[in-house]
């Protein structure tokens, strides 16, 4: 393997020869550069994009600067180089390597992913045999780094379980410095891979996939999932922090333009509100929110480490955010003569007030984003998100009459019992709002209208749901893209083989492994890029192991079905995202669990950490300990 | 209001980031030093600065220069000391001076650039010395760029080898008339590729 020296001397002959060489060199402003012998373990942290978009990613950067600030640890950034450096960077034979040091990634000790999606899987094949390294788990061994992986996808780990040593379930923040300490202890320890797999197995939210094995019916759904060491566990909990640790406040200032340059503070982890498509909604529970003093605190410093001119605070749904109002008071007039932008991405309908409004007036930005999701009372109730269109169209006025030129709205289609009229009625309501744009600012006004198709997510009430076929899509989009041939608004939606293809995934067990795999070795990355997706390559790769999109896309599963990632829990329990499937089936509403707690399981399985951590942060009720003949049981108060 | 002018390196991996990000490196090192930057009128405020001469990707420098307004008087030798550390590594402050707030802008008094080359191939110094001496003796070196052809001779104010990996000169570099060092580095039969090159000082009329 090349040096580090070896590396940086090949990149200066290759890089004029790329687009945007500026990604492929590091030397950011807030980057870390640590004395490469000076430390114990060198972990790589890996985002399978470009630079461009995985440099803003709030998990690595939480990561980077958690782990640099052991003295007896390194973290270094690398990113899947775009088709034209790759090409340079086989021809020229120079292995992928991070940015910091130019090390090659085989000489780390710990390999990272995040996987936030899955059309990201083939990516990450490609950085590893970029890197090198065999790309198949039972390949590796103790010469090669361990390779791990989390994020959002990875809750249903199986489809990449045959390419990941050990998958982080939950929050990072919580379980990367135990797998450190494992790690190191397994070094000093001189025994094989086998055996740091074994340590790593006793962490919790730790899933070591080669541990477990899967036999199926005749089928094809799952017959069982088994153990097959008697260390590793039968069923694996997500791992969370019971308070926010303070935010990162050293964001790295990339030398080149990048896809979103700012401050991001995530203000609040979770949401409360219960739509039952919505994976990051269940997944990320319990609420927990940061006090205003730590976010102004990480503001003010971010700022002065970066110089950059936004912030963002950042959550699933922002205008939730129970000081919301104070926060942007005080950072505007903390910044009042400063050009500062604040932006607030996923902003609520139903939480939105003319406060708010013009507290965000004046904030340079055109646009305006809503995501009503549905247009009928039906299909609002079906979905769990209940918004009245009436105050919607006051929104949308308010938003036109202050001056921002252009609303986007999105929806979807594709929900479980969809009909016709649920289709019909979002054209009737985007050509009622954009008329309340004319209305307040004639011609000027603008609607994006983004309608996207249903994904069923593991984890979700709609997990056993069948998705919209490829002629179903087309159908209501070809209705959609007629009806709103209207001045003023313009229509995107989505690729129906792009969803199926994200829909296979999402769901998929063990053997669509074997699928992935074989359509990266035809040639498939970058498929989240519309210009990289071959719906063919990956048709192929299912149709060679004898799986077929149908299985894992367009079939309802019974609710005693064993899934494939049954053996994750996150906390909300199968028996609660089957009862809210079956109240969706009902058309029955489940409210906002701040103003009631509906026991979806969070707080039976973290309840320690709940009584550990009282108080208003989280937003679940609070419960009390009390200890009893060394049994602890648990009250849980009533809600406020 | 004041105009500054600074001289500032560019050097190590920032050769690879382009002339416009550089000036978002600039704007951002100066909100973080809190110094009073100048904004243009109208709707979109731009930032006011100017940036001497692009300098191609690739090419490091030791004398960049830019002229930056500043809405109250700061000393030079204060701006200097407050913009320390605020850029990546390459980036090195050398030189803070006042200019007269209705000077001539930067881009219209450059004349001409100097260059250092740095040769990643052996050739025998006399060898590389004869190439050098056909190429100043030659009373023209017609080239085109962008199929238009050019004089590339009057370009050349000097070039002489340093040693046998070393060269410097001096090209020109004024609207229409521009000498490029990869260029000369071609009539020179070496492949640029196999170069490195500093743009070393910008020469400006009196």
């Amino acid at each position: 393997m090349l040096t580090n020296h070896q590396i940086a001397e090949r990149l200066e002959r290759i890089l004029l020869t790329v687009q945007k060489p500026g990604r492929y060199v590091g030397g950011e402003i807030n980057q870390v550069v640590k004395d490469w012998d000076s430390v114990e373990t060198r972990i790589a942290l890996a985002f399978p994009d470009i630079y461009d978009i995985g440099l803003s990613n709030l998990g690595l950067a939480i990561f980077y600067e958690d782990l640099n600030a052991r003295t007896d640890v390194l973290a270094e950034r690398t990113y899947a180089p775009w088709t034209d450096m790759e090409a340079a960077m086989r021809e020229a034979e120079i292995p992928l390597y991070t940015l910091e040091s130019k090390h090659a990634l085989a000489d780390f000790d710990i390999l990272a992913f995040t996987l936030p999606y899955e059309s990201i899987y083939t990516n990450a094949l490609n950085m590893l045999d970029l890197a090198g390294l065999p790309l198949f788990t039972k390949d590796r061994d103790e010469t090669h780094p361990l390779v791990i992986a989390g994020g959002h996808a990875a809750l249903n780990p199986e489809p990449m379980h045959a390419f990941i040593d050990a998958f982080a379930v939950g929050e990072g923040e919580a379980i990367f410095g135990e797998i450190v300490d494992a790690y190191q202890a397994w070094k000093k320890s001189v025994q094989d891979r086998p055996a740091l797999l074994h340590q790593l197995a006793q962490i919790p939210g730790i899933y070591i996939p080669s541990f477990y094995e899967t036999t199926y019916n005749a089928d094809g759904t799952i017959d069982t999932f088994t153990p097959t060491q008697p260390d590793a566990p039968a069923a694996i909990q997500k791992r969370i922090v019971g308070k926010l640790p303070p935010p990162p406040t050293r964001p790295i200032v990339p030398s080149i333009n990048t896809v979103q340059n700012r401050v991001a503070v995530e203000i609040m982890r979770g949401c409360a509100r219960g739509c039952r498509f919505c994976h990051a909604g269940m997944v990320n529970r319990p609420v927990r929110e940061r006090p205003v003093e730590e976010i102004l605190r990480a503001i003010t410093t971010s700022l002065e480490n970066s110089g950059f001119e936004e912030v963002a605070l950042l959550s699933l749904s922002s205008s939730d955010y129970t000081h919301i109002l104070d926060l942007i008071r005080q950072i505007s007039e903390q910044y009042k003569d400063e050009n500062l932008r604040i932006s607030l991405p996923s902003l609520r309908i139903e939480s939105l007030s003319i406060d708010l409004f013009e507290m965000l007036r004046g904030q340079g930005s055109g646009g305006f984003t809503l995501a009503p999701e549905a247009a009928t009372e039906h299909m609002r109730n079906i979905i769990n998100k209940p918004i009245q269109t009436r105050q919607l169209l006051d929104v949308a006025g308010e938003i036109y009459s202050r001056g921002w030129t252009t609303i986007k709205l999105y929806f979807m289609i594709g929900h479980p019992s969809e009909t016709l009229e649920d289709v019909h009625a979002i054209a009737d309501l985007c050509k009622q709002v954009i008329s309340e744009g004319r209305k307040a600012m004639g011609r000027k006004s603008k609607l994006n209208v983004g309608v996207s198709t249903f994904v069923p997510k593991p984890h979700t009430p709609f997990q056993w749901v069948s998705c919209d076929t490829v002629e179903q899509m087309r159908e209501k989009q070809h209705y959609l893209r007629d009806a709103l041939k209207v001045p003023g608004i313009k229509f995107n939606w989505s690729n129906p083989n792009e969803t199926i293809f994200e829909a296979m995934l999402s769901r998929g067990d063990r053997r669509t492994a074997d699928a992935i795999y074989h359509a990266w070795q035809h040639g498939a990355k970058f498929d989240s890029w519309r210009e990289y997706f071959n719906h063919q390559t990956w048709q192929s790769a299912f149709a060679e192991y004898g799986l077929t999109s149908e299985f894992f896309t367009n079939r309802e599963r019974s609710l005693d079905e064993h899934l494939p990632w049954d053996h994750i829990h996150t906390g909300v329990h199968k028996s609660y995202l089957a009862e809210e499937y079956n109240r969706s089936q009902s058309g029955t509403l489940t409210t906002y669990c701040r103003e009631q707690c509906h026991a979806c399981g969070i707080l039976r399985d973290y309840r320690d950490l709940r009584a550990q951590y009282p108080g208003e942060d989280w937003k679940c009720p609070e419960v009390r300990s009390i200890v009893t003949d060394q049994t602890v049981s648990v009250q849980v108060e009533a809600a406020q | 209001m004041i105009r500054v002018r600074i001289t500032y390196t560019k050097k190590g991996w920032l050769k690879y980031t382009s002339n416009l990000d550089i000036q978002k490196l600039w704007e951002r090192a100066i909100r973080r030093a809190r110094l009073p930057l100048a904004y243009s009128q109208g709707y979109h405020p731009k930032p006011k600065m100017n940036l001497a001469a692009p300098l191609p990707l690739g090419f490091t420098s030791s004398a960049e220069l830019i002229d930056i307004w500043f809405t109250e008087d700061i000393a030079p030798a204060e701006i200097q000391q407050r913009l320390a550390g605020m850029f990546p590594a390459g980036i090195e402050i050398q030189k803070v001076e006042q200019v007269d707030l209705s000077g001539p802008s930067l881009q219209s008094i450059v004349t001409a650039g100097e260059y250092h080359i740095e040769l990643k191939i052996d050739l025998p110094i006399n060898e590389l010395e004869n190439r050098v001496a056909a190429v100043l003796q030659s009373e023209n070196l017609p080239r085109t760029r962008r199929n238009k052809p050019y004089d590339l001779r009057p370009l050349i104010e000097e070039l002489h080898v340093i040693d046998k990996n070393h060269l410097a000169g001096r090209l020109t570099m004024l609207p229409k008339a521009t000498g490029r060092p990869e260029e000369v580095l071609e009539v020179l039969q070496i492949d640029p590729n196999d170069a490195r090159i500093e743009l070393t000082a910008l020469i400006l009329a009196e």
